[in-house]
């Protein structure tokens, strides 16, 4: 059987296109935390510096993370459809020990957060959900030069109760999502025992836990006027 | 010990007359159950009743009743084997459960293991899963001395742990998805441990994987429900060195 | 009828070698050629059909369960021996040999037992092949444990589960001979009987348990692994689904069963908790390496916590009697003298049947944690069953039919007086005489099949033309119609009484009267009740369903049905050996509570010939002949 149709080896697919989304999520809550102000220039400096890449960098980070992410949902969705069917009938008390909600609903969370994807990209990435403040059209100086408004785009955004409303929420779906994801990944690829495996479950959740107190921080400060453009 | 007390039950069994039989729950009483009743034992006195009302008995799987021939197989109130730790049906004792409890029997319920009769399923996909790779392909006769290789006790113990599994099939009517990961990967790890299943290693994990996806189960999300519902323990640490065995097994 | 062995002659260490090379060989271009029926699919079935499919012949394996692998042999906890003499503490194959004899209070064969002494030592390095995980110790090397009254560490073990490992060792061979296509596996079948053209075993007739049709399957050679009988207790250890059924229609096919009085109780089992019961839980013999049995000494005690009961007023009745075997005396020495205690109304628990076994004192010197690692998962097991705590207070243990040496009659060869007819492990009669020693019923069924079946059989094939009778013979059409017969008249009875409670009343027949302790006055009410009971049994049993269905209930009917038939010849040979000799104890015959044997009269075995139900069946005797170990009275004082 080819590795592409094997039981093991779609998860671990699986698992290792998930846990690079986990590593970019790390890094693009360090890139985004430049909000705060610990870089010089802020957000628009942060972002300033990605745009000057060369474009082939750029572009073909793009397209392996589009990758990552078009096998992560192909496989998520085959296996999910595979394994409804895995037990034709429920049973009449459903008492589950070990499972847990998350565990339970990966493919809703998945589905939320693919969602959320497409809205976010619209968002700050296209820029044409509130074209007024897209960002590429708001220049602002920044040392010597005329940079892109990120800051701007970003807390008009997020003056926005429903905007905030949709990502906080989506960071919800990303903790549960990854609170079991990043132990299972371990797990699949075999990187675990009885005795680490309780731990990296706990490791899981606490990395799932500081990514979604990270991404959550920045609608909910700007939302309350704490963190002002 | 010598209480007499004794309790009744309302069981809500699921019958089915065949494989064809689209099946439904029914409702018995047991009556005069004490708690040194095992729960097979608690079956065996609501079927001499119905015996003697002309009817047909509940029909389940069992054989040694003494929780290692893996034979029987019953999901109580949703747990495979009732949810004690570590505990088969027929060693499940009725004093785990009060007077006027109301108790759900169901038969193991996975793609793979098809309803033979009430709470019998056939559960012969997991025998295809051993043939596919489950032993070391040794001659009777002809073999090494037992001493002839070392095994560090370390190891011998740690594949024992993975050979405790009695094949009853709860790691499958468990898991949500229905998957056979923690029983391959059992039988997997424990001859991967050892020196003498090591030469196999290999096509043994591609084939045994691959027999357990051509039998209909499904894969595993890692919920470790397996392990929950394992009468022996078996941890899903073995599912993890089946996977790394499986990695391994794409650069061999 | 003498009874002729056919064991090799000259000196017992040549027997094996010298017999194997006088072993006609089949040509193995012509093996393919030769139909194998295996029924049974335990140590020595699953052994035998693996090996058998491997050499090339085409076999055809059966088992009443779902699964290969779940043959009774899977229940074994202690070990296996073997006489490797890794210890370095004295043994050999010689004493293992000895010991056997001894142990089986010389009713076996000699050269049977020095066959099975010799391939002793195959059989560990072909399941550590296997990847059978035996204990090792931190060197690596193969752990050893002393079991059951022997004197050297020669037993090998896997935890607690030795038969489990090994059962599963014989089944992950059988099942890579069954992905190879030479075996074909036939799972929720049921032997029913046993096809015999012209006085040769042609074939088996089987029901399957699923859809309840009759099929026949004709071979060149049936061999039975089917087990041994002592559910004809109702209550014991074995498997609720073990019967003597394949080997009683053999037998009522001509085939000889032989000394069926031997039937071992062992000593430490769980004792009965209520009548509803439907059987009983062994513990571990090597749970009498670090227990001690006592019963209190005053009867005034006896509703005391045992805790309670101080040392002095504390009976260790084996460490009294046996001083020098102690807590570790054999098995029938062992289950009496817990009897005798209990008789005496010393007895502890429900119904004053149990005596204790105490690790109190192994505790106090060794620690909690090594008994822990030790009987960790028998103390367990000790729990889930009474709700008692061993470590705290002691356990109670009583004896209950666990084995039966006597089983069909067998030659060297393993070939019944049927020829043709091979019986394999606990279902022949063959080596354990009228006792066995622990942890050597495992070596027995693998040694049957992996190093002697192969040998064996290949000798009877090479005589005889391949595929010489077929399904459409006659025969087979008899059968399934004698066959469909009994189980319509099972089915038609509509009576009052469910099968369940005729077993319960032959089981207590025959524990009360033919059980740990025999006399004429007993067996003659057994021989009376018995076949009324059979009479009773065809007139008043409930079955329901039908018989083109999966029905446990007419599967049980039939087996009891074939029970209340043995249960008498089980009593007859009992009344017919005037003589205590190992499991069979005739309490005429003892010396102050020692077993007397008579070896004037009785040193042979007793094989009985079926002459018809209700019917005096006919005794052949195979005498015995000891050249090697010189009889002599078994003392473990």
């Amino acid at each position: 059987m080819q590795f592409t149709s094997s039981s093991i080896g779609r998860k671990i697919l699986m698992a290792i296109t998930g846990q690079a989304m986990v590593l970019f999520a790390v890094v693009h809550l360090l890139g985004n935390s430049s909000i705060f102000g610990w870089l010089n220039g802020g957000i628009n400096a942060y972002a300033e510096h990605l745009h000057s890449m060369p474009l082939p960098i750029i572009l073909g980070f793009r397209l392996a993370l589009l990758a990552i992410v078009c096998v992560h949902i192909w496989f998520g969705i085959q296996l999910t459809l595979e394994n409804r069917g895995g037990r034709p009938r429920q049973y009449a008390v459903k008492s589950t020990q070990k499972a847990t909600f998350a565990s339970e609903n990966m493919i809703w969370t998945g589905v939320l957060i693919g969602l959320f994807l497409l809205y976010h990209l619209a968002h700050f990435t296209f820029q044409i959900i509130s074209p007024e403040t897209a960002a590429l059209k708001n220049l602002v100086p920044l040392h010597s030069d005329l940079v892109p408004n990120v800051l701007g785009m970003v807390v008009a955004g997020f003056k926005n109760f429903f905007v905030s409303f949709i990502y906080a929420g989506a960071m919800v779906a990303l903790f549960l999502h990854l609170s079991h994801g990043i132990q299972s990944f371990f797990q699949t690829i075999g990187w675990s025992n009885d005795r680490s495996q309780p731990l990296l479950v706990k490791f899981g959740t606490l990395v799932a836990l500081a990514l979604f107190l990270g991404y959550v921080t920045i609608p909910l400060t700007i939302f309350a006027g704490i963190l002002k453009g | 010990m010598s209480d007499h007390k004794t309790m009744t039950l309302t069981l809500i069994v699921w019958r089915q007359k065949n494989a064809n039989d689209p099946g439904k729950f029914e409702t018995y009483t047991a009556k005069n159950i004490t708690e040194h009743h095992s729960f097979l034992e608690m079956l065996d006195c609501v079927n001499e009743d119905l015996i003697h009302a002309g009817k047909d008995p509940i029909v389940f799987d069992h054989d040694c009743r003494e929780g290692i021939c893996g034979m029987c197989s019953q999901v109580i109130n949703g747990a495979p084997h009732g949810g004690q730790d570590r505990t088969t049906v027929c060693q499940l004792h009725m004093r785990k459960f009060k007077d006027g409890d109301t108790i759900y029997i169901e038969p193991w319920r996975a793609r793979a293991f098809p309803i033979v009769r009430d709470l019998i399923v056939d559960r012969s996909a997991l025998d295809k899963i051993t043939q596919a790779g489950g032993y070391t392909s040794c001659h009777t006769g002809g073999v090494a001395d037992g001493n002839a290789i070392l095994i560090p006790k370390t190891i011998a113990d740690e594949a024992m742990d993975a050979a405790e599994c009695v094949g009853c099939g709860a790691c499958v009517a468990g898991c949500p998805n229905g998957a056979a990961m923690l029983y391959t990967g059992a039988k997997v790890s424990q001859l991967a441990l050892l020196p003498q299943g090591k030469a196999e290693a290999a096509q043994r994990v591609k084939n045994m994987t691959d027999a357990m996806t051509e039998c209909g189960f499904g894969n595993c999300t890692n919920h470790y429900e397996c392990m929950a519902a394992c009468p022996k323990g078996i941890n899903v640490k073995f599912i993890a060195r089946m996977n790394r065995e499986f990695i391994k097994a794409q650069f061999a | 009828m003498i009874l002729d062995g056919k064991c090799p002659t000259g000196p017992i260490e040549q027997t094996w070698d010298k017999h194997r090379f006088d072993l006609k060989l089949v040509n193995p271009a012509n093996k393919r050629k030769y139909n194998v029926i295996v029924v049974g699919t335990g140590l020595a079935g699953g052994a035998a059909a693996a090996s058998l499919g491997e050499l090339g012949y085409n076999v055809q394996a059966f088992c009443y369960q779902d699964s290969p692998r779940r043959a009774h042999s899977i229940a074994a906890q202690g070990g296996i021996n073997a006489a490797k003499n890794y210890p370095n503490d004295g043994d050999s194959i010689y004493r293992l040999f000895y010991d056997t004899i001894k142990g089986g209070d010389f009713r076996a064969r000699e050269a049977d037992v020095w066959r099975l002494a010799q391939v002793s030592n195959n059989i560990i390095d072909q399941c550590v092949a296997q990847g059978v995980p035996f204990a090792r110790d931190y060197a690596g090397y193969l752990d050893n444990r002393s079991f059951g009254g022997a004197q050297v560490s020669r037993t090998f073990f896997a935890r607690g589960q030795t038969g489990q490992q090994l059962l599963l060792g014989a089944y992950s061979a059988l099942s890579r001979q069954i992905k190879a296509g030479t075996v074909k596996m036939y799972d929720r079948r049921e032997m029913l009987d046993l096809v015999v053209v012209d006085g040769v075993a042609r074939g088996i007739t089987v029901r399957n348990l699923v859809t309840g049709e009759m099929e026949s399957y004709a071979a060149d050679a049936v061999c039975l692994a089917t087990g041994g009988y002592v559910n004809v207790f109702y209550l014991s250890t074995n498997a609720m689904g073990c019967s003597v059924t394949a080997n009683w229609k053999a037998h009522k096919k001509g085939a000889f069963f032989a000394n069926p009085c031997y039937t071992q109780i062992h000593p430490t089992c769980i004792p009965q908790a209520g009548d509803y019961q439907s059987k009983l839980t062994l513990m571990s013999e090597s749970l009498r390496n670090d227990g001690r049995c006592w019963v209190p000494k005053n009867k005034a005690d006896l509703g005391k916590h045992p805790n309670d009961i101080p040392e002095a007023d504390r009976d260790y009745y084996l460490e009294r009697k046996y001083p020098s075997f102690g807590n570790l005396a054999p098995r029938d020495i062992a289950s009496r003298a817990a009897k005798e205690q209990c008789d005496d109304g010393r007895g502890v628990g429900p119904g004053g049947r149990g005596v204790y076994l105490d690790f109190s004192s192994a505790i106090k010197r060794v620690g909690a944690d090594t008994i822990k690692e030790r009987y960790g998962n028998l103390f367990e097991m000790y729990e889930k069953i009474t709700d008692e705590d061993a470590y705290k207070r002691p356990m109670r243990m009583y004896p209950a039919p666990h084995y039966s040496m006597g089983g069909l009659w067998v030659d060297y060869n393993l070939m019944s007086n049927i020829p043709g007819l091979f019986v394999l492990g606990e279902a022949n009669f063959s080596v354990h005489g009228a006792n066995r020693l622990g942890a050597s019923a495992l070596m027995q069924g693998l040694a049957d099949g992996y190093f002697v079946i192969p040998y064996t059989i290949g000798g009877y094939l090479a005589t005889v033309k391949p595929g010489q009778v077929g399904v459409d013979n006659g025969e087979f059409k008899k059968s399934i119609e004698d066959v469909k017969a009994e189980q319509d008249k099972l089915l038609g009875i509509n009576g009052k009484k469910t099968v369940f409670e005729f077993m319960r009343e032959l089981g207590g027949l025959m524990w009360e009267n033919c059980g740990m302790a025999r006399s004429k006055e007993s067996l003659e009410v057994n021989l009376k009740k018995i076949p009324a009971l059979r009479e009773e049994f065809w007139k008043n049993v409930k079955v329901t369903g039908s018989g083109a269905e999966l029905n446990q209930q007419l599967e049980n009917a039939g087996r009891t049905a074939d029970f209340l038939e043995f249960g008498e010849l089980l009593c007859r040979d009992a009344y017919h050996r005037n003589e205590s000799c190992g499991g069979h104890f005739r309490v005429e015959y003892q010396d102050e509570g020692e077993a007397q044997r008579d070896d004037v009269n009785y040193c042979y075995v007793g094989a009985w010939e079926y002459k018809g139900v209700g019917k005096e069946p006919e005794l052949h005797k195979e005498p015995l002949k000891f050249d090697n170990v010189h009889l002599a009275v078994r003392s473990y004082k």
